[in-house]
């Protein structure tokens, strides 16, 4: 059996892929590094899988909290890691774009599903899940009460701000004028896909564009990325683990010697 | 006893400890001692005796040395803004406290500034001639769009350097010394020509040095340009780096070079060590970088518009046609995997091009270009994990390129 474990700065995930690359179990835990939900979800999704920890012959560990994960064979970066789990679900994606709690990425990804290329946000927390939590701080609200929010909204508002501070005063000074939570919510939504749709264009948008993360649950976000690209864009059924995804793949690859 | 020939390193040392303790002397007999913008026309001051000191070197060793924080944030305590180039923070922080543990300067009698290497530095040195009340020569190269350079640009220069002559003869009280500028100019010469001669060695596979190697000996090419001492460094690197490729030795002894990189603008110099662990985890070394090529000025020794067209010439003063053009051909010499940019918040004009040059040499080279962002001495600009993942992610993607999987 083959472990994929992906430690991001907001949720934890793990999957599990047998011998032939079946997928036997996929967890979440919504705490990051630095907490023991690595550990955890590990021992969540052997549980589902019925396996123990002696039965995974290679593990491979990614994202923000690799580093400190002591028991795997290897770490890889997110970016291998999604690229490798988005085209083993989209054979023809070109495009994937993650947005993470702490980063947002565009990888472009070649003819053979290999990483042609990749930009991640600067150090700037615009464009990152961070941002839709601080939003959602201010309107109020849980964060994924935030789409709710943005469904009913009737005018586009503009938060131009890119540093997530002044962004926050932006959205207060917004509402004070009278500007409606519903309309704010989608601004927040509208300001995160122009940043991010803006960074991909560096790269080019090629079809088919995945998203993967925890943010893609979102549907505000999917319907803003969608206007501000053109482009229709694909969501996996659990977007969330497609990194762990990935990380799995690689490791079977490694564990079995079969690339 | 014998005398023991000293190395390389230990001579470059040895001669940055005699740039800094001399100027130190200098002042204190009397000699006029000049801060100067990093790549101002030497020559034409050494015939003067004026002794120069270069306060981007000095930042540079306050940087890696850790101590430009405190600099930094004293100038921005006296009111200059955190969006100001970090050389020119730690300098004016430096000019008001005028003591720190790394490195010190004598103050100046006399500011220099040419601004082919940025524009920014312009409106540093003003501020320090005002600040300080001192009298400022200025040579004004300014950017160029075009490929080529036009005879008005270098004339333009050459006729600046006349009068900086004229200036210097009358703060001096001394008259220009033609046979000593000549003899200067020949040193600067070898020495340019020797500092190519030692880059181009990274040519070879696996090259013999690392890149950060060539940051650190880069200081005395930014100080010795003029000096004889400065050619028998060049001389003694060459022939050290040459034995080096002879037996067979890479850049590091207890790792193989995998990726060929150039890296693109200033080094981090608070991060040296992190950076440089960094790129060495996944065998990533840099054999190419403007940075390293800035200094190598050669030209006609005795011809004063070859000498203008050097100064005018240098790729901090080109359009991006001209940095392209640089980036592609050295992937193609330095046989490189991929380039590195240094996104530097202090450089404006470095930050201008990055995403177009990036664009660009991808698309002609296929080779994978990754952008980080960092400041060459603000540590509070550069994470090391985000720089990290960069690098990992690039490496990987290297692989890729490489065996195909």
């Amino acid at each position: 059996m083959y472990l994929g474990i992906d430690i991001g700065s907001s949720s934890s995930k793990a999957v599990i892929l047998d011998a032939r690359g079946k997928i036997l179990a996929g967890e979440v835990i919504n705490l990051g590094t630095g907490s023991k939900a690595g550990a955890e979800v590990v021992e969540r999704a052997l549980a589902a899988a019925g396996l123990r920890r002696d039965d995974v012959r290679y593990t491979v560990v990614t994202g923000y909290g690799r580093m400190k994960y002591a028991g795997a064979d290897k770490q890889i970066t997110e970016i291998t890691c999604h690229g490798k789990g988005v085209v083993s679900l989209y054979p023809k994606a070109r495009t994937v774009i993650d947005i993470g709690g702490q980063d947002a990425k565009c990888i472009r990804l070649d003819e053979r599903g290999r990483v042609a290329n990749f930009v991640m946000n600067d150090k700037c927390a615009a464009g990152t899940g961070r941002f839709l939590e601080v939003m959602a701080r201010v309107l109020d609200c849980e964060i994924h009460a935030l789409e709710e929010l943005a469904e009913r909204a009737k005018t586009t508002i503009s938060i131009s701000s890119t540093c997530t501070v002044f962004a926050e005063s932006e959205v207060i000074s917004q509402l004070s004028q009278g500007a409606s939570r519903e309309d704010v919510a989608y601004g927040a939504h509208k300001s995160i896909a122009r940043r991010v749709v803006a960074m991909a264009e560096r790269i080019g948008i090629m079809d088919q564009v995945v998203m993967t993360g925890g943010v893609s649950l979102n549907r505000g976000i999917l319907r803003a990325l969608r206007e501000e690209s053109g482009k229709r864009i694909y969501v996996p059924e659990s977007p969330q683990t497609i990194g762990a995804l990935g990380a799995a793949i690689l490791a079977r690859q490694n564990g079995s010697g079969s690339f | 006893m014998s005398e023991t020939k000293l190395t390389a390193k230990a001579l470059l040392n040895q001669m940055m400890t005699e740039h800094y303790q001399g100027a130190i002397a200098a002042k204190e007999k009397g000699q006029p001692v000049a801060w100067a913008a990093s790549v101002s026309p030497q020559e034409i001051f050494e015939v003067f005796d004026i002794y120069l000191v270069y306060p981007e070197n000095q930042g540079a060793a306050i940087g890696a040395r850790r101590e430009s924080q405190k600099l930094i944030e004293h100038a921005e305590g006296k009111g200059y803004s955190s969006d100001l180039c970090s050389y020119a923070r730690v300098n004016f922080g430096y000019a008001d406290i005028r003591h720190c543990e790394a490195e010190n300067i004598p103050m100046p009698d006399l500011l220099i500034c040419a601004n082919n290497i940025c524009t920014e530095i312009m409106k540093w040195y003003e501020n320090l001639a005002k600040e300080l009340k001192l009298p400022l020569i200025f040579f004004d190269c300014p950017y160029s769009l075009e490929m080529d350079q036009t005879e008005n640009r270098v004339r333009y220069v050459a006729d600046q350097f006349q009068d900086a002559i004229r200036q210097l003869e009358a703060f001096t009280g001394k008259p220009f010394d033609e046979e000593k500028f000549r003899k200067v100019q020949e040193i600067s010469n070898e020495n340019g020509r020797l500092w190519h001669s030692v880059i181009r060695l990274c040519q070879n596979k696996p090259s013999p040095l690392n890149g950060f190697d060539l940051f650190n000996y880069m200081a005395t090419m930014v100080v010795n340009r003029g000096k004889e001492k400065g050619t028998e460094l060049y001389k003694l690197m060459y022939d050290e780096f040459s034995a080096k490729i002879q037996s067979g030795q890479g850049p590091w002894k207890d790792r193989e070079e995998r990726f060929r990189v150039i890296w693109e603008g200033i080094a981090c110099w608070p991060y040296l060590s992190d950076t440089f662990k960094t790129l060495k985890r996944y065998g990533i070394n840099i054999v190419a970088s403007s940075y390293f090529d800035g200094w190598g000025l050669t030209y006609e020794v005795g011809n004063l518009r070859s000498m203008a067209a050097a100064y005018d010439g240098l790729h901090l003063d080109r359009g991006i046609e001209f940095k392209v053009r640089q980036l592609v051909d050295w992937v193609r010499q330095y046989q490189c995997d991929g380039v590195i940019i240094h996104s530097n918040r202090s450089c404006k004009i470095m930050d201008f091009w990055n995403y177009e040059v990036q664009r660009q040499v991808e698309k002609i080279t296929g080779k994978p270009v990754v952008i980080f962002d960092g400041d060459q001495t603000d540590p509070r600009a550069f994470s090391p994990a985000q720089f990290e993942t960069r690098i990992q992610a690039f490496a990987e993607t290297m692989e890729q390129y490489t065996t195909g999987s």
